[in-house]
């Protein structure tokens, strides 16, 4: 009773409440919103605390990267000059494209393909060889760009257009045209992933262009500068508000070469629509004055990314046109050896100036016969006639008494069967045979019959051009050789490498050569220069045995290689020039090779000489300025 | 009639809170807009707080209880006016939500809605004595909400016609429920998720997926989420100091001075600031709650609490927007936002807050 009584005065309590409009009827739902609020402001908090406390160097990075935009500056490659500070290698301006991939939009690839003229698969591999690299590096997807390239991408550069494309100054290498020189400058390009692994290129970036071959790998170190980079502050539309901080490029230093180009042109000219190569050496110092290897390549189609077909059509050449012949290809060196063989002979003393040997147009050595390169023979053959008209059966003989190691140990005081040191990359060494050689290739021992060959210059006796004339010069020089090499260095203080000769021997030797170029039946007699005194050797080499080319149909095409080795003057030799003619038969067709080129520095002496006179002539005053500089 | 009310009755916590909370917001347009084109926003946001300022004046002074029932006169003007934006109003990215007025200025009427909505949304509920809402009271109040709502949808302004749905819930929600209509509102609102996802424009299909997954695609609707997220988080503990934050001033932070304000307030202020603002922000929410509480009847109460839960939402939904913890609906922060429509309408609320204090009394 008393409950129920107590149960509806409550009820009727809250009717009242209710109409008198009371407005703390809501007090408790009141509480409860602001238990809401504080929840809604802890979860905001929170929010913020994730966000700014806890983590908050991820975010500022972010936003670093977002706003600061690094352009890279592209420094140029130093100029490749001659001895004479003539330009070989330039550079010119262009404009190379770089991509941002932080801003990239997958479906914008195929646009810039198709705007750009690339091939779409090509980039895409292109973006996806980077995929390494942190995004805010920028990658060069296309050198060269055309105006109508350029102003596709300036036509794109608002907000709906391409932002991930920005245009780059760049350089382009700026090689001779007509191949000059190829070889020797060798080219650039852009470094391989496979490069990349390799230790020697552990400095190297992807999209970094590098020297790839000659004097541009050799001395890329010199050559190449170091890039800059602009920071830029740029807004969500990619435009630059504020240069923030300019790392200039420190461009590459140029590099003077060795290298005469009037020289080298005539040597060019020469070896024109041939297979060879020519080297020029001067011998009182070892600087290389010309360096020609035919078929050339054109080192601009290199200058920016080589077309798979370009490089296809090299590779597959099978006179292969990317080798340097001049200090790559191995021949048989053939008579243009048996100075060496000459002087091996007279050094030991198994020869000497009464030793005579009747050639009746060959010989039988242990039971097999070896012919001379005359079919009627010589008659009797002393040390100047069997260097004079390149007797065989002399040097076969000579070689049989000296016996294999102390031909190669005269073969190698020369410098064959090693490298010269030359400043290029991949130089061969050639081979000399010996007996210790044939144990450690065919574990067999050396027989005798096999020195007759190689006393001529065949058998397994190989060596380059290079060595040709940097052996030859020494051998002139009297037992000098200075390590060749083409860059120009006045500093350079290397010693050079002396072999203990008796100069009589040495005299005997090239006065056989000068007997080769100016006696009436010598082999070389169109070498000869009249006034200038010219010696040289001519040799001839068999690519196989006669027996190989008898077996097989390669006789028509596997001609004989001609050689010719030359200096001047006979005296004091300044020039010495080795010439390879691969299917040139004979070697006194190499001969006018070698002329052109002794000619050619002996004309561009006398000129200088013609213009320093003119210049000291009290006319024009005395100028010992440009008198020092055109010393040759 | 009414008695004279001395100004210095006026609730002068809620607005001086209000007012610094308004400069705070004025110096971060001046710095999130310095040199681009709207580099002239603060001064004209200044204009605008000055015209709300009188506006708040006046909402205050007039009695509520006659603008309760002056209410329908203004609903069904404002109605109209959406017609009229619909019909021609100003298209601006995408949306008409503008009526352009002399000198440049232009009406949002879909921000004057929210202040018409709770006088409404009072005023029907002031008239309920029971302690509990019945299903009629329910589809009423529904209608009265869906009808602006449905307009402002239309223009299309999701955010706006989003945040009447507050106004309508903490109504229903002071006035009480049975327990039944809770269930039924539950379910209504699960069946209609999926038809609602239909009704919506691509581009808010694409906000809200980004809000799921903001790194889905970086550059197109997430980029503003990701963008404001490193904006707060690059702000650190301290900030980067005024107009010195990159992601404010470079632009990558989508309208610095509307919606995104307070990402940009936290690149330059840091977490500290945050702090003190969101501080503020809950100490005018909590003055508007103790307005309400000594509220002299249930109009009173409604009328101050409909401006507490409006304002809760907008805090929740802008502020939770900007670390990325709700979508990006567009809906901007009370009192610092630039935005003259905003500020009036805001400012008129504050009056209305104001209005029910001086009256606490009694009339």
């Amino acid at each position: 009773m008393d409950k129920e009584f107590s149960e509806s005065a409550e009820r009727i309590e809250a009717r009242q409440r209710a109409l008198r409009d009371d407005p703390k009827i809501a007090s408790g739902r009141i509480a409860l919103f602001q238990y809401l609020a504080l929840a809604v402001f802890l979860f905001l908090i929170s929010g913020f605390w994730e966000l700014q406390v806890r983590n908050p160097e991820i975010y500022s990075e972010r936003a670093e990267r977002n706003s600061i935009k690094a352009l890279p500056i592209l420094a140029p490659r130093g100029k490749i000059l001659d001895r004479d500070g003539r330009v070989i290698v330039d550079n010119h301006s262009s404009f190379s494209l770089i991509l941002s991939r932080e801003h990239l939009k997958p479906e914008n690839v195929p646009i810039i393909a198709a705007g750009l003229n690339l091939d779409q698969q090509e980039l895409e591999r292109r973006i996806q060889r980077f995929r390494n690299r942190p995004r805010y590096e920028p990658i060069i997807i296309k050198e060269e760009l055309t105006p109508g390239e350029i102003a596709f991408v300036e036509a794109h550069r608002d907000a709906n257009g391409l932002p991930e494309l920005e245009l780059v100054h760049a350089y382009r290498r700026l090689y001779p045209r007509n191949c000059v020189a190829a070889h020797v400058i060798g080219y650039v390009g852009e470094v391989s992933e496979a490069e990349l692994n390799s230790p020697e290129f552990i400095r190297y970036e992807p999209g970094d262009v590098i020297g790839k071959a000659g004097i541009e790998r050799q001395y890329d170190a010199h050559l190449r500068g170091v890039d800059g980079q602009r920071q830029v502050l740029v807004d969500n539309l990619g435009r630059e508000r504020r240069v923030l901080g300019l790392k200039p490029a420190i461009p590459g230093k140029n590099l003077q070469l060795t290298i005469d180009l009037d020289l080298q042109v005539v040597a060019e000219l020469a070896m024109e629509g041939r297979k060879g190569a020519v080297v020029a050496l001067d011998p009182r110092n070892g600087e290389v004055l010309a360096m020609v290897s035919r078929p050339a390549f054109d080192p601009n189609k290199f200058a920016t990314r080589i077309r798979p077909e370009d490089w296809k059509e090299l590779i597959s050449n099978p006179d292969n046109p990317l080798l340097n012949r001049a200090i790559q290809a191995q021949l048989a060196p053939g008579s243009t050896f048996k100075p060496i063989v000459a002087l091996a002979g007279l050094e030991t003393g198994v020869i000497d100036d009464n030793f005579r040997v009747r050639c009746p147009g060959g010989a039988t050595f242990y039971g097999r016969y070896f012919k001379c390169w005359v079919k009627g023979g010589h008659g009797v053959v002393d040390l100047h006639k069997g260097i004079v008209q390149s007797c065989d059966v002399f040097f076969y003989n000579v070689g049989n008494r000296l016996g294999i190691d102390d031909i190669a140990r005269y073969a190698e005081m020369v410098g064959f069967g090693r490298k010269t040191g030359i400043d290029l990359p991949h130089e061969a060494e050639g081979v000399v045979p010996s007996s210790q050689w044939k144990m450690r290739m065919f574990r067999q021992k050396w027989y005798a019959g096999e020195t007759i060959s190689v006393a001529i210059g065949q058998g397994a006796l190989t060596v380059t051009p290079l060595q040709l004339a940097y052996a030859i010069g020494g051998l002139a020089m009297g037992g000098v050789w200075y390590r060749p090499h083409l860059v120009k260095d006045p500093e350079r203080r290397e010693p050079p490498r002396v072999a203990k000769l008796n100069p009589e021997n040495v005299v005997k030797i090239i006065h056989g050569m000068y007997g080769v170029v100016n006696e009436p039946g010598g082999t070389g007699a169109r070498a000869r220069i009249p006034g200038i005194s010219v010696c040289g050797k001519t040799g001839s080499s068999q690519l196989a045995s006669n027996e190989v080319l008898k077996s097989t149909k390669l006789g028509q095409v596997l001609k004989d290689n001609a050689w010719f080795v030359g200096f001047a003057p006979c005296e004091s030799p300044e020039i010495v020039v080795a010439a390879l003619w691969e299917g040139g038969e004979h070697g006194y067709m190499a001969a006018p090779i070698v002329r052109d080129v002794i000619k050619a520095y002996f004309d561009k002496k006398a000129r200088l000489q013609r213009a320093l006179v003119a210049q000291s002539t009290p006319r024009f005053g005395p100028s010992l300025g440009t008198a020092t500089r055109v010393q040759p | 009639m009414a008695r004279y009310r001395s100004a210095r009755e006026m609730d002068w916590a809620l607005l001086t809170i209000a007012l610094v909370i308004t400069a705070v917001g004025i110096l971060q347009i001046y710095s999130a807009t310095l040199g681009t084109a709207w580099a002239s926003a603060w001064w004209r946001q200044c204009v605008y707080v000055a015209v709300g300022l009188v506006l708040m004046w006046l909402a205050a002074s007039v009695d509520y209880h006659t603008l309760l029932n002056q209410a329908p006169i203004y609903y069904w003007a404002l109605v109209a006016s959406l017609v009229v934006v619909l019909a021609l109003g100003k298209e601006v990215s995408g949306g008409k939500r503008w009526i352009p007025l002399l000198g440049g200025f232009h009406f949002q009427p879909s921000e004057f809605v929210k202040v018409v909505l709770i006088l409404q949304i009072a005023r029907y509920l002031s008239d309920v004595k029971g302690d509990h809402l019945e299903a009629r009271d329910l589809l009423k109040l529904g209608a009265l909400t869906a009808l602006p709502a449905a307009l402002v949808m239309k223009q299309p302004d999701l955010g706006t016609a989003l945040s009447y749905l507050p106004i309508l819930a903490m109504g229903i929600f002071l006035a009480g429920l049975r327990w039944q209509h809770v269930v039924a509102l539950v379910l209504i609102a699960a069946l209609a998720l999926p038809v609602g996802w239909h009704l919506l424009k691509d581009y808010q299909k694409m906000r809200l997926i980004a809000f799921l997954d903001p790194s889905r695609d970086p550059l197109g609707s997430g980029y503003q989420v990701i963008q404001s997220q490193i904006a707060v988080g690059a702000g650190g503990m301290w900030g980067k100091g005024v107009t010195q934050g990159s992601q404010t001033q470079l632009r990558f932070l989508p309208v610095p001075h509307t919606d995104f304000i307070f990402s940009a307030f936290a690149e330059e202020h840091g977490f500290v600031g945050v702090l003190v603002m969101l501080g503020l922000y809950f100490l005018l929410l909590m003055q508007i709650v103790q307005n309400a509480q000594v509220a002299a009847d249930r109009a009173g109460m409604y009328i101050a609490m409909g401006v507490a839960g409006l304002l809760l939402f907008h805090l929740l939904v802008n502020i939770g927007m900007v670390v990325g913890r709700m979508p990006v609906t567009g809906i901007p922060l009370p009192l610092m936002s630039y935005g003259g429509s905003g500020i009036l309408s805001w400012y008129i609320m504050l009056g209305l807050v104001n209005n029910v204090r001086l009256r606490r009394f009694g009339v």
